[in-house]
């Protein structure tokens, strides 16, 4: 792992991210959402960057993030996958159907497994469309974008098939939890417990990351970088808290459950903070997941070999193919994750549910620097690209303007995106040549 | 030796049922039905309406389905004709692109009935629900909850007319208390795709932007309503907040039991299926257009044709008549009952 900012010689910048080994793209990503929420904060008169708002996109931003995680590994190992959005669609209906009509004819309604076993269920159903996909990508050698185009048709249909088109709700009430909403969120003591977890983390990975360099005899990072780089994650986790716990629940709600509890309620009202939203800690569970599996394990070194050189890989004594049917089962359990989370949020199972979302989450897999040639790509790129995404179309509808225009932007700004990715790589390749 | 018998016996019952077959087909009126799409559910209810309805009126159904290729509805009107229908009965894919086949039927002298969606064209009967009128009743509804107030508009997808249709009904009630300044629009957005989950979107971002005091929501259908009611119970505002829909879905029948949703425009499909049968058994016996009854005159169209329509007045449901449906053998009363805590909702009890 080469940084790239290593070649452009003479700017503090640059000599900044060397030392510190930020990934320059990630902090070119981070700037362009900055600008995006400022910018649309300032044209939907402040009302974009108010805890609410923030708390509101990471719930919306989860679903896709999802996906888009695994999106990345599709698109590294060089295959793609359309069907995602119908994936979500089906496995979010087998779900729906589970733990409101078929488990509760055993189990009654709102029994404490039920959440779990439709959530089992979805996730097997998920791995196992996966399976299916990927089996015949790698086995059968029907090219992906084949074999997922056909899946987004077979899956949206059974989706459909299964109720007839009707709509399944409501949901289990734990279940619901997944999805975010009042009874989603952790509460402010647990935010701070999430928050404790993730500094102790990074102080970990810190020291951890620097003991393994010297045991290996890699240059270290100077001492002030670590403390940088580690304090400005601890930043974005605070960052993050706060404004999770300064978006309290709505009064009534805070009044019901003072009542509930026995609390008194103060004559200034009652502040009860929603916390981070079940959701969004799936999300970036998952991210820390796929990460450690795509730069940590064999077979996450496998997939950016195959993706780098399919040929050279294949004849160094991997075998390519299992790698495939593996990236795929991953792809469909994590549209399993997504479609419990948007079927949890929303509090129903419709046939329609996911369409598009292929689109959005190649998107935001692309936007987030995943190269389409294969082997390049970052987990966390993508799931910021999706929370772009999402930024901008919800700033949109913030702004008042009508879907026809936010398809328009949204659409310019994924080529812009993609054309300054490729600007960048090409200067810096040609900084490597001279 | 028996089991030979009651092999003959079943063949020539066959037979005997099949020449009886053959035979009042021969004098019995072959009404055609043109699917658009046959994939969507609802329209197997209207079918079986349909069936029933010319049945018993002595005639024959044959039917073609075009999924969703406005291509196909061409060639399969033409077989209708083909077919010896001899009143067809069409529900468009694409009304402009199969206007030839239109014509080449009422050139042969065999009535069109434009079921559900528009066919223009003066010869066609046209027979629907009252789309505007099923936004006014939308409207009305969650105004008569919410005199006053903040109201948003939850519209249906931009490229449906139908769409337009509902809002240009929901606006006419409302228009009034509008100017008034009693009723103030603080959110008015397209569904894209009629999906709930853009509608709970929209919802969020209308009750951020507003600081929650939305006061009423009229939301085109059932669909829509479901994501506007989540995002309401985000904010813990459902039920106290006045939500319409349409489509008599199970969820948003289950949803005014609950309170959460106020009301559901109910379009029995049935009633639709069996008018438009029973229409055409009379028009294929050859009462011609003008002495059919119940028409009126309607020239609301994009092209200002006057044509001879049947509008079916929709049903609103609210928690006071969810008997309606369930009557109906629309919905039973377990799943409308889901969850309903007793002595909320009368048909409950």
């Amino acid at each position: 792992m080469t940084d790239p900012a290593r070649r452009e010689p003479g700017r503090a910048l640059a000599d900044f991210l060397r030392a510190t080994e930020i990934d320059a793209r990630l902090v070119g990503m981070l700037v362009a959402l900055a600008l995006i929420w400022v910018g649309v904060d300032l044209l939907s008169g402040g009302a974009f960057l108010t805890p609410r708002n923030l708390w509101n996109l990471s719930v919306q931003t989860a679903s896709v993030a999802v996906m888009a995680a695994g999106m990345v590994l599709v698109i590294v190992a060089r295959h793609i996958d359309l069907s995602v959005g119908s994936i979500l669609g089906v496995v979010g209906m087998i779900m729906g159907v589970v733990q409101s009509e078929f488990l509760p004819r055993f189990l009654g309604y709102e029994h404490g497994l039920t959440w779990l076993l439709a959530l089992a269920v979805g996730l097997a159903a998920g791995a196992a469309i996966g399976l299916l996909q990927g089996a015949i990508v790698a086995y059968l050698g029907v090219p992906a974008f084949i074999v997922t185009l056909g899946g987004l048709l077979v899956w949206r249909g059974c989706a459909w098939w299964i109720t007839s088109g009707r709509t399944v709700a409501p949901m289990d009430e734990a279940f619901r939890r997944m999805g975010g909403g009042i009874e989603g969120s952790i509460g402010a003591s647990w935010t701070w417990a999430v928050a404790a977890l993730a500094f102790a983390a990074i102080a970990w990975r810190t020291l951890a990351s620097r003991r393994r360099r010297a045991r290996v005899g890699f240059a270290l990072r100077p001492v002030w970088a670590e403390f940088t780089v580690a304090g400005l994650a601890c930043a974005g986790v605070l960052a993050v808290v706060l404004v999770a716990n300064s978006y309290d629940l709505p009064p009534r709600v805070a009044e019901r459950i003072a009542e509930a509890k026995g609390i008194a309620v103060p004559p200034g009202g009652l502040s009860i903070a929603h916390g981070l939203a079940v959701p969004v800690l799936i999300a970036v569970a998952i991210g820390i997941l796929v990460t450690f599996l795509a730069t940590r394990t064999r077979f996450g070194r496998y997939v950016f070999a195959l993706g780098g050189n399919p040929e050279a890989t294949e004849l160094s004594g991997v075998d390519t193919r299992r790698v495939t049917v593996r990236v795929f089962v991953l792809m469909g359990t994590l549209c399993a994750v997504s479609a419990a989370i948007s079927t949890a949020r929303l509090n129903a199972a419709t046939n329609s549910q996911g369409t598009l979302d292929e689109l959005y989450v190649i998107a935001a897999a692309v936007i987030g620097g995943t190269s389409l040639s294969g082997g390049l790509g970052t987990v966390a790129g993508a799931m910021l690209g999706a929370l772009v995404m999402q930024s901008l179309q919800s700033g949109m509808v913030l702004m008042g303007l009508d879907t026809p225009l936010q398809n328009i932007v949204v659409g310019i700004v994924l080529v812009v995106a993609v054309w300054l990715d490729r600007l960048y790589r090409t200067r810096t390749l040609r900084g490597g040549a001279t | 030796m028996a089991r030979k018998s009651i092999a003959a016996l079943l063949c020539a019952a066959t037979l005997g049922a099949a020449g009886a077959t053959v035979g009042t087909a021969a004098q019995a009126q072959v009404i055609g039905v043109s699917w658009s799409n046959f994939q969507e559910e609802r329209w197997k209810t209207d079918e079986a309406a349909i069936k029933a309805a010319v049945a018993a009126g002595g005639g024959t159904y044959v039917s073609a389905d075009a999924q969703s290729s406005p291509a196909k509805q061409l060639t399969d009107i033409e077989s209708l004709i083909a077919r010896g229908a001899k009143a067809i009965i069409v529900l468009a894919q694409d009304a402009n692109a199969i206007r030839p086949a239109i014509e080449k039927a009422l050139n042969e002298g065999i009535p069109v009935i434009g079921y559900d969606r528009l066919i223009e064209n003066k010869d066609v009967l046209y027979i629907t629900f009252d789309n505007k009128e099923v936004g006014r009743i939308q409207a009305r509804e969650v105004f008569k909850v919410k005199p006053e107030g903040n109201y948003t508009f939850i519209k249906g997808s931009s490229t449906d007319p139908n769409a337009d249709f509902l809002y240009a009904g929901q606006r006419e009630v409302l228009e009034g208390a509008i100017k008034d300044g009693k009723v103030k629009v603080v959110g008015d957005a397209y569904t894209d795709g009629w999906l709930p989950a853009n509608a709970q979107r929209n919802m969020e971002q209308f009750l951020t932007a507003n600081r929650n005091k939305v006061d009423a929501v009229v939301a085109s259908n059932d669909g829509t309503a479901g994501g506007a009611i989540a995002a309401l119970a985000a904010q813990g505002l459902a039920g106290q907040v006045p939500v319409s829909g349409q489509d008599g879905d199970q969820a948003a029948l289950n949803r005014i039991a609950l309170g959460t949703q106020t009301v559901s425009v109910w379009k029995d499909a049935r009633l639709l299926g069996r008018t438009a049968g029973e229409q055409a058994i009379a028009m294929a016996k050859g009462t011609k257009l003008a002495a059919l009854q119940g028409t009126r005159t309607w020239s609301d169209g994009p092209r200002k044709v006057p044509m001879t329509s049947i509008f079916l007045t929709p049903v609103p449901i609210t928690k006071d008549n969810l008997d309606v449906v369930i009557g109906a053998g629309w919905v039973s009363k377990d799943v409308v009952c889901r969850g309903v805590k007793p002595g909320t909702a009368k048909v409950c009890n």
